[in-house]
């Protein structure tokens, strides 16, 4: 067994020398490339459940590295790790096959795959930072190794995309940075620790503090794709379906969230925060984002532009939680955390078949698509069930959460917005199911390429019914161990 | 004192001096064995310097029996062997990737000629200086480098190499002549030139302000501090790519070095404190004015070279929190990020010139348009490309994120804003001309290589971007050195280090 020192620097070590060594291989070792980077996949998830069995039982997985004096780079696991952790293993996984599939015979397919396993080292070095300087290196390298994936097709357009994501993400980034030296200035060099670490110190420095607080709030909310830091997020998707599915579900806007729930749960602590009156400027960011996201993706016919706007509004939902005092609402947030990431990936899983086999792109043209594509249109229906809020799906759990924390802390205006934003997912996503079934097609649908029988490859169809099968799962099976809200519960009651 | 004895740090100074001699008469036959065996023996001689300051702390040398203050007084300590360190690594990663450089054509044979004993040379100049702690030697090595680098930049034989190198050699006499005469006045002030001698006898008023600014100046223009930095990007961009990489990794650092000696050593017995803010700055400006005209650059080296002006500018930053009455904790940290800055920047720097060397030598042109596809050939200079910028961003774990952070925690701590928004826009200045590059490697086209580069040339770009990321990561081992006999006043960050 490997000791628990040495877990969490295995959990990065298991992708990092995946894309080392993808990077070493030529670019026409095909095989041995996707075996690689499945077997690499694989392993992490094995690492990361060994993680969650750990820290279910107690056990704390942490390495620590020197770093400058006083300071040290520190990874470890903790219920939120745990949440975020799986969430990245799993859809890695399930992203990988389906990259493998997408890009087949497309070019520099090496780069791409070294630089997508070098996104999940750093995805995963977020979530296991334990302490803010850690947290800041990965959240930098994961800045860093998603640009040639987000400009990958290497055209004007995706290095214009490329250029507005730089100055958004890097520019957040700067927020962060500073606030960062400052509380460290003020606070020393410290861990992350539930329900904070600040105390009596923000007593004796509170406008510093306040500021502060807003820099790195503000600073990770540009990566979260908070209004009105959101613009990078659609612009971003020129970048081939795996990447947008990377960015949307799993790595960049969910670093950002993570980033927010990180400073106001294990910095400074959810009751200094709410004795403080801190919140409530980020509960209304949040419902204008969350109002916001989803009048813009009204309007969108672009299918991609449609689900980028959608997740403009749907990772406002876990600021919203996180902004709520009240363990519900925390609940509510960090859960869906989990949850839409696996909604979005699904959406996004299918519109890059879409594109992909029939090479659509505009939600007009989709009539009828679902009778050539049943399965993975099966399979979006799911997931923009689960968006709306539809019971017993995972979108449910997340609102219902949402629903009883605005109640539980006193601020029923919010159960408007939940409501408003549901009715709103309903006019965005409803309309494309009806085109998807009910439309007849202008034209008969060209039949499957080389008389395959069905609707697409295994590596595209398998990934997208996965994440499916789990919007429902997570939803039925809310008592497991192994479900998300579980886990929600478990770190609340840490926090509270 | 220990009469005739020599020390390993003699070795730095003399195999490279000796490699000179031996291929200036022998040219070109046995020119790999010459040059190998003296990078060789000057890597040993820095292992056993090193090894010897790490178990005796600093001490001191004095060549020929002669001390302070008419010989040469050497004294080695932890700041002077970490830039010893950053000279021997780059220079002899350089000297592997010139050789491959200069081998192909005959016009590149005949350069070869008066490369190989001007850089051997210049080598040993700039080892000279790192190790002296007289202001006269450093007046020697300052020249004997300079002379040195101006043949080297005028190798090339085109016309705006030309321009370039002689533009230099007029700077930089006129820079040693100030400086010359600032250390005449000082001798006829306190009738010595050792640092710590002079500082002593020195009383503050209108003589010794009059030698600080004369010798500051001097120094600024040969460490190319705004606006004193115009000279810099045509000779650099204008140089072969091996000397453009050891000009703006080490050669400028000499002034730099020079300067950080006598600020620290000498000029608080001058209460020269608005020297230092001055220099504070014309660093933030060069800073904001070398990453702009970066931006606007259409050249490769000239993007790379304007950097250079930029990345300078940090190690001024760190001027002001010398002055009296600094807490002793931003003071240190400063210092500690000067230091750390001047090595980071020298890795990346020298990364960054080898591979548009690569890239040059691929293309057979500059214009960053001749970028573009490239990367897709060439992934292994793009790789060093990539980490040398990482670190030049200021970003983790590039090395050049941890001077940002001494330097910022050193501002808050005295409350300064200024310093901390100059670091920041600096910073992500450089995001953007660095990313003008990036994105053109990146891009689609599908272009055909004139040349493919020698395998060498890249690896030894790779090697160099690799360590900057290292010393990103290593920050202990590095500052600890560091801490060995640091001037007074400077211990307290470091003393935290185990």
């Amino acid at each position: 067994m490997i000791p628990d020192t040495l877990v969490p620097l295995a959990v990065l070590l298991t992708s990092f020398i995946t894309g080392i060594a993808i990077l070493l291989l030529g670019e026409d070792r095909v095989r041995l490339r996707t075996v690689l980077n499945l077997a690499g996949a694989v392993l992490k998830l094995a690492l990361v459940m060994l993680m969650l069995w750990g820290v279910f039982h107690g056990h704390a997985y942490q390495t620590r590295i020197p770093f400058l004096p006083g300071m040290d780079l520190v990874l470890r696991a903790d219920g939120m790790t745990i949440l975020f952790a799986s969430l990245s293993a799993v859809l890695w996984l399930l992203t990988t096959v389906y990259a493998i599939g997408y890009l087949e015979g497309a070019p520099h397919r090496r780069r791409f795959f070294a630089y997508f396993s070098f996104c999940v080292t750093a995805t995963m070095g977020v979530s296991l930072a334990g302490n803010l300087v850690t947290f800041f290196l990965f959240y930098e390298v994961l800045t860093l190794t998603t640009f040639p994936l987000v400009v990958h097709r290497g055209t004007e357009k995706s290095m214009k995309a490329g250029a507005v994501y730089l100055a958004y993400t890097l520019g957040g980034s700067a927020l962060v940075l500073v606030g960062m030296l400052w509380l460290y200035t003020i606070a020393g060099p410290f861990d992350f620790t539930e329900t904070g670490v600040l105390g009596d110190l923000f007593a004796q420095h509170r406008i510093a503090l306040t500021v502060i607080f807003f820099l790195l709030m503000l600073g990770f909310g540009v990566k979260a794709a908070v209004f009105p830091f959101h613009a990078w997020l659609p612009a971003a998707m020129v970048a081939p379906a795996p990447v947008s599915a990377l960015l949307h579900a799993v790595a960049v806007v969910k670093a950002g969230a993570f980033g927010m729930v990180r400073v106001v749960y294990d910095v400074y602590g959810i009751s200094l925060c709410d004795e403080e009156a801190l919140l409530p400027a980020f509960m209304v960011l949040a419902a204008i984002t969350i109002l916001y996201g989803s009048l813009r993706a009204l309007a969108q016919d672009d299918f991609k532009k449609r689900l980028a706007f959608s997740t403009v509004s749907q990772v406002s939902y876990i600021l919203l939680g996180i902004a709520m005092f009240g363990p519900m609402g925390t609940i509510g947030g960090l859960v869906h955390l989990v949850h839409q990431g696996i909604m979005k990936i699904t959406m996004f899983f299918c519109a890059g078949n879409v594109a992909e086999t029939l090479h659509l792109h505009k939600i007009s043209e989709l009539k009828g698509v679902g009778r050539r594509l049943p399965l993975t249109m099966g399979a979006f229906t799911v997931a923009a069930l689960g968006m709306i809020g539809v019971p017993p799906l995972a979108g449910f759990v997340s609102k219902w959460h949402l629903g009883l924390g605005a109640i539980e802390s006193g601020h029923p205006w919010i159960l408007a917005v939940l409501a408003a934003s549901s009715l709103l997912n309903a006019a965005y996503f409803l309309p494309i199911l009806r085109t998807v079934w009910f439309d007849q097609p202008d034209t008969p649908w060209p039949a499957p390429e080389g008389g395959c029988r069905l609707e697409a490859s295994w590596w595209l169809l398998v990934p997208p019914l996965a994440t499916a099968l789990l919007t429902i799962l997570v939803g039925l099976l809310g008592g497991s161990v192994l479900s998300p809200i579980h886990w929600a519960y478990l770190v609340v009651g840490r926090e509270y | 004192m220990n009469g005739w004895a020599l020390g390993p740090e003699t070795g730095l100074v003399g195999f490279p001096a000796v490699g000179a001699v031996v291929l200036a008469i022998a040219a070109a036959r046995g020119r790999r064995l010459v040059v190998g065996l003296t990078v060789a023996a000057t890597l040993a001689a820095f292992v056993l310097t090193l090894a010897r300051v790490l178990s005796i702390g600093a001490y001191e040398q004095d060549i020929g029996g002669w001390g302070a203050p008419l010989g040469i007084g050497w004294r080695i300590d932890g700041f002077a062997v970490l830039m010893l360190g950053l000279s021997v690594v780059v220079g002899a990663v350089v000297s592997i990737y010139s050789l491959a450089y200069f081998g192909e054509d005959p016009g590149d044979r005949r350069r070869a000629l008066f490369f190989w004993p001007l850089w051997l040379f210049l080598w040993s100049a700039l080892h000279g200086l790192f190790l002296s702690r007289d202001l006269f030697n450093w007046y020697v090595t300052l020249e004997l480098s300079g002379l040195a680098a101006v043949a080297l930049i005028a190798l090339s034989g085109r016309a705006d190499a030309l321009t370039g190198s002689l533009r230099y050699l007029l700077l930089a006499l006129a820079a040693s002549l100030l400086y010359l005469l600032g250390v005449v006045v000082l001798y006829s002030a306190t009738g010595t030139l050792d640092l710590a001698q002079v500082a002593s006898r020195m009383t503050p008023g209108p003589v010794a302000l009059a030698a600080v600014l004369l010798i500051t100046t001097g120094l600024v223009v040969k460490a190319a501090l705004f606006p004193a930095h115009f000279w810099l990007p045509s000779a650099h961009a204008s140089a072969p790519s091996p000397v453009s990489a050891v000009l703006s990794a080490l050669v400028v650092k000499g002034g730099f070095y020079i300067l950080a000696r006598t600020m620290t050593g000498l000029w608080p017995a001058a209460s020269a404190d608005g020297v230092l803010l001055v220099l504070g700055w014309l660093g933030g400006a060069a800073v904001l004015w070398g990453s702009l005209l970066a931006i606007r650059q259409q050249r490769l080296k000239l993007v790379i070279a304007y950097s250079t002006v930029a990345q300078l500018g940090y190690l001024f930053i760190a001027f002001p929190f010398w002055m009296d009455g600094v807490g002793e904790q931003a003071a240190s940290r400063a210092w500690a990020g000067a230091a750390y800055q001047a090595v980071s920047h020298g890795l990346a720097k020298a990364a960054l010139f080898l591979a548009a060397g690569v890239l040059i030598h691929a293309r057979g042109r500059d214009d960053l348009d001749a970028l573009r596809g490239l990367g897709a050939h060439l992934p292994v200079t793009a790789t060093a490309m990539a980490l040398a910028g990482i670190s030049l961003m200021g970003i983790p774990p590039g090395a050049g994120f941890l001077p940002k952070w001494m330097l910022m925690t050193a501002a808050l701590q005295e409350g300064r804003i200024i310093p901390i928004m100059v670091l920041m826009a600096g910073g992500l200045l450089a995001v953007g001309y660095l990313f003008r590059i990036f994105r053109r490697l990146l891009a689609a086209d599908d272009v055909a290589l004139d040349h493919a580069p020698p395998r060498t040339m890249e690896i030894a770009a790779l090697v160099l971007g690799i360590l900057s990321v290292i010393a990103g990561l290593s920050s202990l081992p590095i500052l600890s050195l560091l801490s060995i006999g640091a001037p007074e006043g400077m211990n307290a960050y470091l003393e935290g280090v185990p």
